[in-house]
């Protein structure tokens, strides 16, 4: 495919891994964290670990959409599911989290409880309209890049005046969750994560845009290369941080610049504007309750709010027992370093979030990258 | 993802590598035929800017030592 097959080409690799490992110094460590879950899915699915030089380091953030919707929440899916027996409808990843007592919503389904993976919230929107009986719930999950379609399918139900249609929203902010990495005691501390630089994420960034980052740069000190989603893309963003790093520059720089423009798309932001406001503060899945870091529906489409249509409580559930998908999530452990993974923790079996989605570190761990990478797969 | 087709309320088909696709431009503005999209789950989030794809391919030669000329 055009724009795709060229971001992936086996000579332009290798000829960035020379120009990588030429350009970090031997004498000092490089720790790099993608934010972003596509990014650990890429950086898993093309071996890029095997590529870097020995002391160039990639460390996960907690980017993975999935991942970070803490149990309380799908909890609440569920309840929504089996007990108010609505019609509920999310993208499928969502769909395997284990909540509480280990039930998601795919078990829910074999309860019988009306369950559908959507691909879009498109679908969602045929469903209402195609069984107007039926309460349809949209289950919103995600960063910038989903919320602009949620947003966009609430202003349609509106404009068709469904009233069988509501959204549970879960939606998130990208640079809410980097600040409260770089605030985590844990990463303060000296000798923990320190962070020399941050991979920015891709499609996120299309709808925001390079400037939210800019604070970032300036107040922490912290470089940040936006990067595509391909290969290439991650490669040569690493590559414009070591030049960074070398060069003692902080500054916000775009790799992906074929899609991500200083202010994203501001007819995507503006719908998001119109029918989202911050909430006060979100439970996070690993971080913790963070302020001004997630979206609810406003007033003027209440309506379609399934928090207020069904009154949704929410309350906090701990991970379950063993599982180190918070410390994962926050950067100080790798999926490697937590007891259940790869036993008792599986992708047909998941004990935690991160083993769910594709874009989840352990489960990218565990589906291309068992062992050591680094040795598997030297590049010379 | 290139655009092929536009068809009535903001929709349109896209070609993702020969099969074709429904997609909503609710998000994006001015889009032709012809033009490539980013995609994301099933809505174009952003037009792709072909120019600056094919700056950012000379970038990865240069820096790859393939000696391809670089925009100064
Ligand atoms: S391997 Fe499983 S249990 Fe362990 S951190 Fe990952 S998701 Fe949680």
């Amino acid at each position: 495919m055009k724009y795709v097959d060229e971001f992936r080409d086996g000579k332009l690799a290798r000829g960035l891994t020379r120009a990588l490992h030429a350009a970090v110094r031997p004498d000092r460590h490089y720790r790099f964290m993608e934010f972003c879950g596509g990014h650990t899915h890429a950086i898993a699915r093309y071996g890029i670990e095997g590529l870097l030089p020995e002391n160039l380091h990639l460390i996960h953030g907690p980017g993975c959409p999935v991942c970070v919707l803490p149990i309380g929440r799908i909890d609440s899916a569920l309840e929504l599911a089996l007990e108010r027996r609505v019609t509920l409808c999310t993208y499928a990843d969502v769909m395997r989290v284990p909540a509480s007592g280990r039930m998601s919503l795919l078990q829910a389904r074999a309860h019988g409880a009306d369950v559908r993976m959507v691909y879009s919230t498109l679908d969602a929107l045929r469903i209402a309209r195609a069984e107007a009986e039926r309460e349809v719930v949209f289950l919103a999950i995600g960063f910038e890049t989903t919320t602009p379609p949620t947003a966009a399918a609430i202003r349609q139900a509106a404009a068709l005046g469904l009233e069988n249609f509501s959204v549970f929203c879960n939606h998130v902010l990208t640079p809410a969750a980097i600040a409260s990495i770089l605030e985590s005691p844990e990463v303060r501390k000296l000798g923990t994560v320190p962070l020399d630089g941050f991979i920015g994420p891709a499609h996120v960034s299309t709808v925001i845009g390079s400037q939210p980052y800019e604070f970032f740069a300036e107040e922490y000190r912290k470089p940040v290369v936006i990067a595509g989603f391909e290969p290439l893309d991650v490669m040569q963003a690493i590559l414009m941080l070591v030049q960074q790093v070398n060069e003692g520059r902080s500054e916000v720089e775009n790799e992906f610049s074929r899609a991500v423009t200083v202010t994203g798309n501001e007819k995507a932001k503006a719908l998001v504007a119109e029918v989202f406001e911050l909430r006060r503060s979100f439970d996070w899945r690993g971080l913790g309750t963070l302020p001004y870091s997630a979206l609810r529906i406003k007033q003027a489409y209440r309506a379609f709010d399934a928090e207020t249509r069904f009154a949704l409580g929410y309350c906090p559930v701990p991970d379950a027992r063993g599982c180190e998908c918070g410390a994962i999530l926050r950067g100080v452990r790798r999926p490697t370093e937590c007891r259940l993974f790869g036993t008792v923790c599986t992708p047909e079996n998941p004990i935690g979030s991160c083993m769910v989605s594709a874009e989840g570190a352990c489960a990218a761990h565990y589906t291309y990258s068992r062992g050591d990478a680094r040795r598997e797969r030297r590049v010379s | 993802m290139q655009v092929v087709e536009l068809g009535p309320g903001e929709m349109a088909i896209v070609d993702a590598g020969g099969v074709r696709k429904e997609i909503s431009l609710a998000l994006v503005e001015d889009v032709a035929v012809g033009d490539y999209v980013i995609l994301h789950v099933g809505y174009a989030l952003q037009k792709l800017d072909e120019d600056e794809a094919r700056r950012t391919l000379e970038l990865f030669a240069q820096f790859g030592g393939l000696g391809a000329p670089a925009a100064p």
